[in-house]
């Protein structure tokens, strides 16, 4: 990876050293991205029980399936975040998860490991956010941090079902927008 | 409107893990033959990951970090070690052809599970035992279809390593498995495509696939019409969002055995 490790040590070479049963690299991936994957879990469960619980099968999921991680596509922090809040959503919500984690590809994004980079990236999301008309925030947020479906979000805001669909990924595209530039 | 667009606002909802049951399904079913879609859907993903990366909170505490590096090496894995025998074994085809038939029969069993789940809410003890099958079918076939399972290849003795491909097909169920290994490396926007080619008439697409670093790929059930007949198969480059007429030459080719 072209992205310069604190520690020395790539991302991809400690996901490899997995891969050959490589229990200190366990430890070097916990301390990296622990904190990313235990705020995501927390922010979605708000019990510190069930998103400790959260953590721990992230990562044995990571140690179990190594391959899963497609280092050409994604970077390891964000994918960790992705596959976070989908399985914390997936307690949430008491249902089976229906996603493999090794189908879960994601582009190339701002890997944001570093927890100033984290800080001011979710400053500029907080001012994404706040820019958004206020419907189409609270759909974004229905869907991504309770795990609404659009329909269920139709049916709580009272809005047709297309237009809840329409607000969701243009919330996204306008992030999107916000960090290319 | 174009298909992209008719598809564009249920793949953020895909990517949000927010699609469920028929809606997933039909989306699932387009993903598979186009890669515009495919790279939009890894973008959405990349958005939605913003989001979780921007969350700041405390830290777990220090008692999860130990749980887990105690779990770990409890778990530290067994050198798993696979006896490679000069000699090329027919008896291995023999299993291999086995497992794909049983990976078939789990795949049909799969989507009659769906199919039944959907339609018949009343029948869900017959659905629970239809997913225990399958989840038992699925144990079995995950040696040859989980990417980190080893693959060994037989050859004769010193001669270097050629690319392979084998495909089962099974007509009255419209079901494919291609496995294939030792194929050479692609240029970037290239993909491999796997024809059907009938017996009468033109090759039929059966799935754009690129292999992996090891050169394996495999191709499971692409969607087929029903009951095409195959009288041999073969696999071109083609540019990766796939061509509806094979690019010649066919860099492989087979008939039935």
């Amino acid at each position: 990876m072209s992205r310069p490790q604190p520690q020395g040590i790539s991302d991809l070479a400690l996901v490899t050293g997995l891969k050959s049963g490589d229990q200190g690299a366990m430890a070097e991936l916990y301390d990296r991205y622990s904190s990313v994957v235990y705020a995501v879990a927390l922010r979605v469960l708000g019990d510190s029980g069930a998103a400790e619980d959260v953590l721990q099968e992230v990562f044995l999921q990571l140690w179990h399936k190594p391959t899963a991680f497609d280092a050409a596509r994604g970077r390891l922090g964000s994918w960790l975040a992705v596959i976070t809040r989908n399985r914390a959503i997936d307690s949430l919500r008491k249902r089976r998860p229906e996603t493999d984690i090794e189908d879960v590809v994601l582009s190339v994004a701002p890997d944001l490991a570093a927890e100033a980079d984290r800080a001011r990236a979710a400053e500029k999301v907080r001012g994404v956010m706040g820019s958004m008309v206020p419907a189409q925030r609270s759909a974004l947020e229905m869907a991504y941090w309770q795990g609404l479906s659009h329909s269920e979000i139709a049916d709580k805001t009272g809005e047709p079902l297309g237009t809840v669909k329409t607000r969701i990924r243009a919330g996204l595209i306008v992030l999107r927008k916000a960090f290319q530039t | 409107m174009s298909e992209h667009e008719r598809y564009a606002e249920d793949l953020a909802l895909y990517a949000l893990d927010a699609l469920r049951g028929e809606d997933r399904a039909l989306v699932d079913e387009h993903l598979a033959t186009c890669a515009a879609c495919r790279r939009e859907l890894e973008q959405l993903r990349g958005d939605t990951a913003l989001l979780a990366l921007a969350t700041t909170g405390p830290r777990p505490p220090q008692r999860a970090r130990q749980r887990l590096l105690d779990a770990v090496a409890r778990e530290a894995r067994a050198v798993k070690v696979v006896e490679t025998s000069p000699r090329r074994s027919w008896w291995g085809w023999l299993g291999w052809a086995a497992t794909a038939a049983v990976v078939i029969f789990a795949l049909s069993l799969w989507r009659e599970n769906s199919e039944l789940k959907a339609s018949l809410a009343s029948a869900s003890s017959q659905a629970a035992k239809s997913a225990r099958e399958v989840e038992e079918m699925r144990r079995i076939a995950a040696p040859i279809l989980e990417p980190e399972a080893q693959r060994v290849t037989l050859v004769a003795a010193k001669a270097p390593p050629q690319p392979q491909g084998k495909v089962f097909y099974l007509r009255n169920r419209s079901s494919l498995v291609l496995l294939a290994n030792n194929l050479p490396a692609l240029p970037a926007e290239k993909a491999y495509e796997l024809w059907l080619i009938p017996t009468n008439g033109a090759p039929i697409p059966a799935g754009v696939f690129k292999p992996d670093a090891h050169g394996s790929a495999s191709v499971v059930n692409p969607p087929l019409p029903a009951g095409a007949e195959a009288k041999a198969f073969a696999i071109t480059v083609e540019n990766e969002a796939g061509s509806a007429t094979p690019t010649l030459p066919l860099v492989m080719v087979g008939a039935g055995e």
